[in-house]
């Protein structure tokens, strides 16, 4: 069995606002293993960044509730004091930003940056540090990288930037790498070879790799193990291609019908899913997707616990009372996987 | 740990409780205030604002009764000298100014209330009438400053083109000249030949002095918000209903750059009310034989050992009079704009 | 970066003309000011006037006057007219002592304003906040000089902690230098440190915000690491383009009086004097080296502001 590096259980985090206690996160339970990515995909709001936030205690405020454990190697993230985060961060588990631009530190040079990352946690010499992160930007694909050490942030293009802070992520091992839509801020070509470099470098650390996105088009090309989130849950869970070919709640049905297809004629009008993510101050009770769902029925008043219910696939789990034979049928429209017909419109 | 769902401490203590939020139900709006009405609110909660505000219209009343002290309690003028006339304090008969030249310390009582100065004014009564004077001063530049300032940048940020050439490197110079070197070189001047059919001794010349120094500190703000403001939709409209330029500069603009300049009144206020004391004190301010407090206070200094009171009673109302015009000032800005961050600097 | 300092000299020297053409008309131009009838004193006959009048070349054009008395400025050889004394030689003399209040006075201001600024902004709405920013809005309402005439009673009168006037050489005894100018130093610092911490404080809670500072904390530094070296080192632009500002407002304002008080022999106090006695080329030269300080802490705080940011490139 693969060595489960995270594991976390029930993890609930919300925040007293004064509308009222936004519920960010609720009862979210995952895990991951050496070498194993896994995605975290759903709308803005649905609470996938907050999770991995929470993961490095970056959410910790006056405000922030939490509930929940998150053990990385046995030991619980979410009770762990600020030393011991602090000893943690960047070293065990590290954390590559949206926006590389706005990430990095303008004032300072690139090289520096990550020899403050090294030096955080090695005690080893700044000339030291400087030829490990010479070495590393070079491994990451910076051409020239002795002399670019010495460039400011702004002086990059944006997807040398993030392959910046990828160097900076990987400087000291981490066992789990946390990637927050990477790529979201960079162009489609560039996309690809941050995510090649993201795939190549954790397959020879062996690391743990976290990634959120709202993009299925890159869970596709990444992702091991696929979480789907919604309103703060965990609605599905499964291997890539349990999620891209057999999916079993509607959100993910919306999802993949959303995604414009190559290889088909394109439709009249882009396929959404109608309606909001609900307010997270004031869930509905029940399935929170209820509200949008064209297939809700009486049932779905109460929640529906995360379970498994094909008996072939153990590891899929998803969070919808349909009965599977029911799924397979109402998820077919119009000669593919959607959510309804007034969603696919083509 | 488990979440607490029906109330919750955030951080300040605020006891916030979950209610389930439809925005569609009950459409009860609160009536809708307008944003002059909405300050005026806002100033009025401010108990810290408005205590300063009495303590200023006290301040600012006492000095007004100044001929009514001096003729009823004091029974002296302010520049009436009495180098040889004599007090009774506590039954004893001494001289206003002894025989050394040293003059009378505090009688505490209804003649010499705070002593005399060398040529035997009663000191009480000049530091009112000296109060007169600085605040009839601040008030008279604060004008000046408002209606040339206010006209200045409109002139020059809505017309550009020749007012703008003129008016703007005259502003940046005046601006970068530092305050005090700029008004004592008028000050001196002005205060020996006056100007035109002004003599140089009257409380006008510090006024306009003041009042010139200071123009670009509001007129440049101004110009800057008149700039903004030039291009919005809101201008055209009204240039298409065929107003004039004249028009539209004080029907449209000027109610817009309002606030902007309540804002800027008490400040202007204060650091005129500061300015001339400055002047004052350094001899280019107020002339002989009148007093200001800022002559007061720089006449005191010879017998600060001695009798400090001399320039420490001065000082202490000047101070209490720009403080509570700056505080009132603040309360104003607070309650136009809560966010705004405005300051005037010498 | 040349261009930068050759733009930056050239604005100065322009600045430096318009500063003695506005000085020299102020006292020239007006008509009712007659330098020779203030030179030979208020008593003098109008034959004393005209003859010093001649002496001083006063009935000479106005733009001959301008002309050599820029002239004497600039070649050492100016005036004044109360003592005649070399007005450059003066400045030159006195410039230690202005310097000696002045520089460490800021220094003091700034440092205080930085430490003051960075805790209120780790804790706000403490106690240490709301004291700031009580001190501010006091500090902006009290002019330097009295300031200094409470410091000097309270200090030097009623407690004979310091002594109450005089300078003494830093050469001749560092010691006696610092004692006499604590007084001045706090008389100027103490106004400007309410303000000048606020203004870092809201900086500082602004970049406390920024995405940076999430990535450095990421990295496991701790709090005291990233607050210093990435929120603090972000914070510090505003408090100084301000500073470039105020020191030369200083020079010309704040440091006069504050060398009356003190009785300190500086730049300033004879300034004053001058003041006192309609005493023109002393204030002629005192606007002019003021205006040139104008423009040097301008370019000054620019630079810094490169140093500590730089995307910010050096233009004119």
């Amino acid at each position: 069995m693969d060595e489960q590096l995270l594991e976390v259980q029930d993890l609930e985090v919300a925040f007293a606002t004064e509308d009222g206690l936004v519920r960010a996160v609720s009862g979210v339970s995952f895990t991951v293993s050496r070498g194993e990515v896994v995605a975290i995909v759903g709308e803005s709001g649905s609470g996938k960044s907050v999770t991995v936030m929470t993961l490095m205690g970056l959410t910790r405020s006056p405000n922030s509730r939490f509930a929940g454990t998150a053990r990385l190697r046995g030991e619980d993230l979410v009770s762990a004091s600020e030393e011991q985060l602090e000893d943690i961060r960047g070293k065990e588990i590290a954390m590559i930003f949206q926006d590389p631009i706005s990430s990095l530190s303008p004032v300072q040079r690139v090289g520096a940056q990550i020899v403050e990352q090294i030096r955080a946690h090695e005690n080893i010499s700044k000339a030291a540090a400087l030829d490990r992160a010479i070495e590393l930007m070079g491994r990451v694909g910076i051409p020239n990288a002795r002399e670019r050490a010495r460039a400011y942030p702004h002086e990059f293009s944006g997807g040398m930037r993030q392959r910046v802070m990828i160097a900076m992520a990987l400087s000291l091992s981490p066992s789990v790498l946390i990637a927050d839509e990477p790529t979201t801020a960079l162009d489609v070509t560039i996309q690809a070879q941050i995510l090649d470099e993201i795939r190549q470098l954790s397959a020879e650390s062996d690391a743990g790799v976290i990634f959120v996105t709202h993009d299925l088009g890159v869970v596709a090309d990444i992702a091991d193990r696929v979480l789907v989130m919604y309103a703060g849950r965990l609605v599905e869970q499964g291997t890539v291609d349990e999620i891209f070919y057999d999916p079993q709640h509607p959100y993910t049905w919306g999802l993949l019908g959303s995604v414009t297809r190559v290889d088909r004629d394109p439709p009249r009008r882009l396929p959404a899913i109608p309606g909001q993510p609900p307010s997270l101050v004031a869930t509905p009770e029940g399935c929170a997707f209820r509200p949008r769902c064209p297939h809700a029925f009486d049932r779905c008043r109460e929640l529906p616990p995360l379970a498994p219910r094909l008996a072939e696939a153990p590891g899929h789990l998803d969070r919808c009372w349909l009965a599977p034979s029911d799924k397979r049928a109402r998820r077919e429209v119009a000669g593919r996987i959607g959510l309804s017909e007034e969603a696919a419109a083509s | 740990m488990a979440l607490d769902s029906a109330d919750d401490r955030g951080a300040a203590g605020v006891v916030v409780t979950v209610a389930p939020r439809d925005s569609m139900a009950e459409g009860r709006q609160p009536p809708a205030i307008g944003p002059w009405r909405l300050a005026g609110r806002r100033l009025r909660r401010n108990k810290v604002a408005l205590f300063f505000l009495a303590l200023f219209v006290v301040l600012v009343v006492m000095c007004l009764l100044a001929p009514v002290y001096a003729d009823h309690i004091a029974n002296i003028g302010p520049n009436t000298n009495n180098v040889t006339g004599t007090v009774i304090v506590d039954g004893k008969q001494q001289n206003v100014v002894s025989l050394t030249g040293v003059p009378i310390g505090p009688t505490w009582g209804a003649h010499y209330l705070l002593g005399a100065d060398t040529n035997g004014r009663d000191l009480a009564v000049r530091l009112l009438y000296g109060g007169r004077t600085s605040l009839l001063i601040g008030s008279i530049a604060t004008v000046i400053i408002i209606v040339l300032g206010t006209l200045a940048g409109l002139l020059s940020g809505y017309f550009r083109g020749a007012a703008d050439f003129i008016l703007r490197p005259v502003m940046e110079l005046i601006w970068s000249f530092p305050v005090v070197i700029l008004g004592v070189a008028l000050g001196t001047a002005l205060a020996i030949g006056g100007i035109g059919p002004v003599k140089g001794n009257s409380l006008y010349i510090p006024a306009f002095i003041i009042g010139v120094v200071y123009i670009p500190y509001l007129g440049k703000p101004i110009r800057g918000e008149v700039l903004r403001l030039r291009h919005q939709d809101f201008i055209d409209a009204a240039r298409v209903q065929g107003m004039g330029n004249w028009r539209i500069m004080f029907s449209e603009v000027m109610p817009n750059v309002a606030s902007t300049i309540i804002v800027f009144i008490p400040l202007i206020l204060a650091y005129s009310i500061l300015l001339e004391a400055y002047l004052s004190f350094l001899g280019a301010g107020v002339q002989a034989p009148n007093a200001s407090w800022g002559t007061l206070i720089s006449d005191g200094l010879n017998y600060l050992q001695t009798t400090p009171t001399y320039s420490l009673i001065p000082g202490a109302m000047l101070v209490l009079t720009v403080l509570s015009i700056n505080i009132v000032g603040d309360g104003i800005r607070d309650a136009l704009d809560p966010r705004a961050q405005v300051r005037v600097r010498t | 970066m040349s261009r930068f300092i050759a733009r930056r000299a050239f604005s100065a020297i322009l600045l430096l003309f318009a500063t003695s053409v506005v000085v020299f008309g102020i006292f020239e131009v007006i008509p009712s000011y007659n330098p020779a009838r203030a030179i030979a004193g208020r008593n003098a006959t109008p034959t004393t006037v005209a003859q010093v009048s001649e002496k001083f070349g006063f009935d000479k054009p106005i733009y001959v006057q301008y002309g050599n008395t820029m002239k004497l400025i600039f070649t050492g050889q100016i005036i004044d007219y109360s003592d005649n004394l070399n007005v450059v030689q003066q400045f030159g003399q006195r410039f230690p002592v202005t310097a000696s209040l002045v520089v460490p006075a800021a220094i003091l201001w700034m440092v205080v304003a930085i430490v003051l600024g960075s805790l209120s902004a780790l804790r706000p709405g403490r106690l240490m906040d709301r004291g700031l920013m009580v001190a501010a809005i006091v500090g902006v309402s009290i002019p330097v000089f009295l300031l200094a005439a409470v410091l000097l009673y309270l200090f030097a009168f009623k407690l004979p902690w310091f002594p109450n006037t005089g300078y003494t050489q830093f050469g001749s005894n560092p010691a006696q230098w610092a004692y006499h100018l604590i007084l001045p130093w706090i008389a100027i610092a103490a106004l400007s440190i309410g303000f000048y911490s606020r203004v870092l404080r809201s900086s500082a809670l602004d970049v406390a915000n920024q995405d940076f500072v999430r990535t450095a904390r990421a990295k496991g530094l701790s709090e005291r690491q990233v607050f210093v070296r990435h929120v603090l080192r972000n914070s510090l632009m505003p408090i100084v383009t301000l500073f470039g500002l105020d020191f030369a407002a200083l020079l010309g304002g704040a440091a006069l009086v504050t060398e009356t008080v003190f009785n300190l022999p500086g730049i300033g106090q004879y300034e004053a004097q001058a003041i006192g006695n309609l005493d023109v080329p002393p204030i002629m030269v005192g606007a002019m080296f003021t205006a040139f300080f104008v423009v040097l802490f301008s370019a000054l705080s620019d630079v810094v502001y490169a140093l500590l940011d730089p995307r910010i490139r050096l233009t004119g």
